[in-house]
């Protein structure tokens, strides 16, 4: 019997410098792949890298030796000695590793919550495991499932639907304010990551204009041709602010760079449309008071930071929700499995036969044949049951030897399909 | 056949109350499927009203629009009709939760008034009339829905200024799409209260021999008009927009509420027909 046989270290259990010593580029992966693959003690196997977690897959005989294999092929790739990082490794067998891989394709086990990218990353590693055709039958259908459980985790749950960033939070708050951006107007003052991160989530959102003024016009002019926008001097904020619908500013300024009445002005100018300012400035760029002001909504970095906390809390809830599709689908994942070994497919093969066979029997009996007396009929159920015999006798020898020499499971899965054995789910 | 006739009221009630109570679950589990049952509620339950309006329309030989349940019926089915129509066009679909029990309440409100057998008279039986009484409600529904749009602008303003957030937020729609739609609801429901107004001086000057009487609801009438041309005019001039016109939008339905009810309970005039117990 196969076992599934989880190992790796995450942000949890290891520190980033070990993290970063150990972790895999694709081409590393791809060698690993084609390397462990060959070791006799495994059957199948998969590796993913991330910055946050250094995780293999395996179907194995004997999942000791296979894990024993994976170490070592470990440090001695990565120069480093097994007890360095043992103890940061966690290790699940059979369903529990079936789970762990459901929950991290889900987001469940990620630094940040419900966050997406890395379905994409496990997707990306799996491509490689096939194109290295390191994968068999259990791991083609455990990652089946696992895109499946992942995709239903985020339709059914809200574990992805608010924001958890701060440049996200801000855009989420104007999508409340505008509803739609495209063709909404931008003002970056300043130049700073954050605010370039949250002008690149706009352009995403098909804005419109995009104007930057910066203290030095040169640095003001660069942030503006990388987006395709146009530079402002500092002086020609207020006439700016007349035009544009939402303004993002981080400055480095001791005082205020964009004041009350200098907003007012503007807002009687754009006959009072919405404005929405994103301060991520400490100090803050933005005069708070304008927020009194009659259609302006001013946002601070606190502001944000309070979004988020209260969307982190909403994913923790969803959370639950993921956790119980999750389980559903290792015990389904479990059934499949179970019916992957010789004993129960030999009984399921003859039931399915017998069934078909006994059925057809029936059926002519009570019609035309129905004249035949009593001890005729018992010799033809006789008949059939050893026609039976005779039929199944190659395909449960084949089950009992052939087949487990070397893929066990490759061979029970042809024979289920086969004969159609698992019709249900 | 008066049995089926009988039961089609009850129908009707039945659906705009379902509605109701499917878009109350629709706020706080938010499935789609929920919103979309409770909008198809309301839309058999505005068959069933339509139905039995032609039925007392063929009985009577006229549409009877003298009395408040008259009235009151009428109302829930221009609400009715003009929350499909918006619902249709301005795809705002939190807006069945104010719509829906609107219609419901005005219905069922309509069934339980007493019908008081009284001699109608002719003056009562024009199509200039049943015209002019339409076409104020129709305005007057519009007018209903900006109003209920302008208290969810400045539920969801709020939770934006304050910071708080909280239940609504997520369940609203954008400020933007919450004043628009209250805009374009005080375009039509204006204009069309207006031709209503229009048709009634026309009617008055056929029959009275006069364009106005200034009987109370008139005058009152007349009042809710002027807020309301004020409210189109700065938007139009100065772009008034927002907070400011969302409280404008309530405050000037709550005007038109009182002249459509108010002044019958309370005061009376030539309308008084609505509430007979009150005419003087």
């Amino acid at each position: 019997m196969l076992d599934i046989v989880l190992t790796g270290l995450n942000h949890t259990t290891a520190p980033v410098s070990l993290r970063e010593r150990l972790a895999f580029t694709s081409d590393e992966s791809a060698e690993a792949i084609e390397t462990l693959k060959q070791d006799p003690s495994i059957s199948e196997v998969m590796l993913f890298s991330t910055c946050n977690r250094v995780e293999v897959l395996m179907t194995a005989r004997n999942g000791e030796e296979a894990l024993n294999a994976v170490k070592l092929y470990i440090s001695r790739t990565k120069a480093a000695s097994i007890e360095d990082f043992e103890p940061h490794l966690y290790t699940y067998y059979g369903h529990k590793a079936v789970r762990h891989i459901f929950r991290v394709a889900s987001g469940l086990d990620s630094m940040v919550m419900g966050e997406p990218q890395i379905l994409g990353q496990i997707k990306e590693a799996f491509r490689i495991t096939v194109k290295k055709k390191a994968s068999g039958v259990v791991l083609n259908r455990l990652f089946h499932r696992t895109f499946h459980v992942a995709k239903r985790v985020r339709t059914e749950t809200g574990i992805g639907d608010s924001a958890v960033s701060i440049s996200y939070a801000a855009i989420e708050l104007a999508k409340k304010i505008f509803g739609d951006l495209e063709h909404r107007k931008v003002l970056l003052v300043g130049a700073g990551e954050m605010a370039e991160l949250a002008v690149e989530h706009l352009i995403r959102n098909k804005v419109g204009d995009i104007f930057v003024a910066n203290r030095t016009f040169e640095r003001g002019l660069e942030l503006a041709t990388r987006f395709s926008g146009q530079a402002l001097r500092f002086e020609e904020i207020p006439s700016a602010l007349e035009t544009v619908d939402i303004i993002i500013s981080s400055t480095g300024a001791p005082q205020v760079v964009i004041g009350r009445d200098m907003v007012k002005q503007a807002v009687r100018h754009r006959r009072n449309r919405s404005l929405f300012f994103i301060d991520i400035a400490v100090p803050r760029d933005i005069d708070p008071d304008i927020n009194k002001l009659p259609n302006c909504y001013v946002y601070d970095i606190d502001d944000l930071k309070g979004v988020i906390d209260e969307n982190m809390e909403n994913r923790m809830k969803e959370a639950v929700k993921a956790e119980r599709i999750i389980d559903e689908a290792v015990v389904f994942f479990g059934r499949w499995l179970e019916g992957l070994s010789v004993v129960p497919t030999i009984v399921d093969l003859r039931e399915k036969i017998s069934a078909m066979a006994r059925m057809e029997l029936d059926k002519t009996l009570s019609s035309s044949l129905k004249h035949l007396p009593e001890k005729d009929s018992l010799a033809l159920s006789r008949m059939m049951d050893a026609l039976i015999n005779k039929i199944l006798h190659d395909p449960i020898l084949f089950l009992k030897t052939k087949s487990s020499h070397r893929d066990e499971a490759a061979g029970l899965s042809l024979a289920r399909q086969l004969f159609n054995l698992d019709e249900t789910e | 056949m008066t049995m089926i006739m009988n039961a089609v009221p009850s129908l009707a009630a039945a659906g705009y109350v379902l509605s109701t109570v499917l878009y109350c679950v629709y706020l706080f589990r938010q499935k789609d499927i929920l919103q979309r049952t409770a909008f198809v509620l309301a839309l058999s339950g505005f068959a069933f009203h339509t139905l039995s309006l032609v039925g007392d329309m063929i009985r009577l030989g006229y549409l009877p629009v003298l009395n408040l349940g008259n009235a009151l019926t009428l109302s829930a089915w221009s609400v009715a009709v003009v929350f499909i129509v918006f619902r249709l066009r301005l795809k705002i679909k939190v807006m069945g939760i104010y719509a829906a029990p609107l219609a419901a309440l005005t219905y069922i409100a309509s069934l339980n008034i007493p019908e008081i057998p009284s001699e109608t008279p002719q003056i009562f039986k024009s199509t200039w009339l049943v015209l002019h009484v339409m076409m104020a409600l129709i305005g007057e529904a519009a007018l209903a829905m900006a109003c209920g749009a302008g208290v969810l602008y400045l539920i969801q303003e709020h939770a934006i200024k304050s910071k708080k957030r909280g239940f609504f937020y997520s369940r609203l729609p954008s400020l933007e799409q919450l004043d628009a739609a209250a805009y374009t609801s005080i375009v039509v429901g204006f204009t069309v209260f207006t031709l209503g107004l229009i048709l009634g001086l026309v009617y008055s000057k056929m029959v009275w021999h006069r364009f106005a009487s200034w009987d109370p609801k008139e005058i009152w009438s007349g009042i809710s008009w002027l807020v309301y041309a004020a409210l189109v005019h700065e938007r139009i001039a100065v772009g008034w927009r927002g907070r400011r016109a969302a409280i404008m939008a309530v405050i000037a339905f709550g005007l038109l509420l009182f002249s459509f009810l108010g002044v019958n309970l309370l005061i009376g005039g030539h309308h008084g027909g609505f509430t007979p117990w009150t005419a003087g």
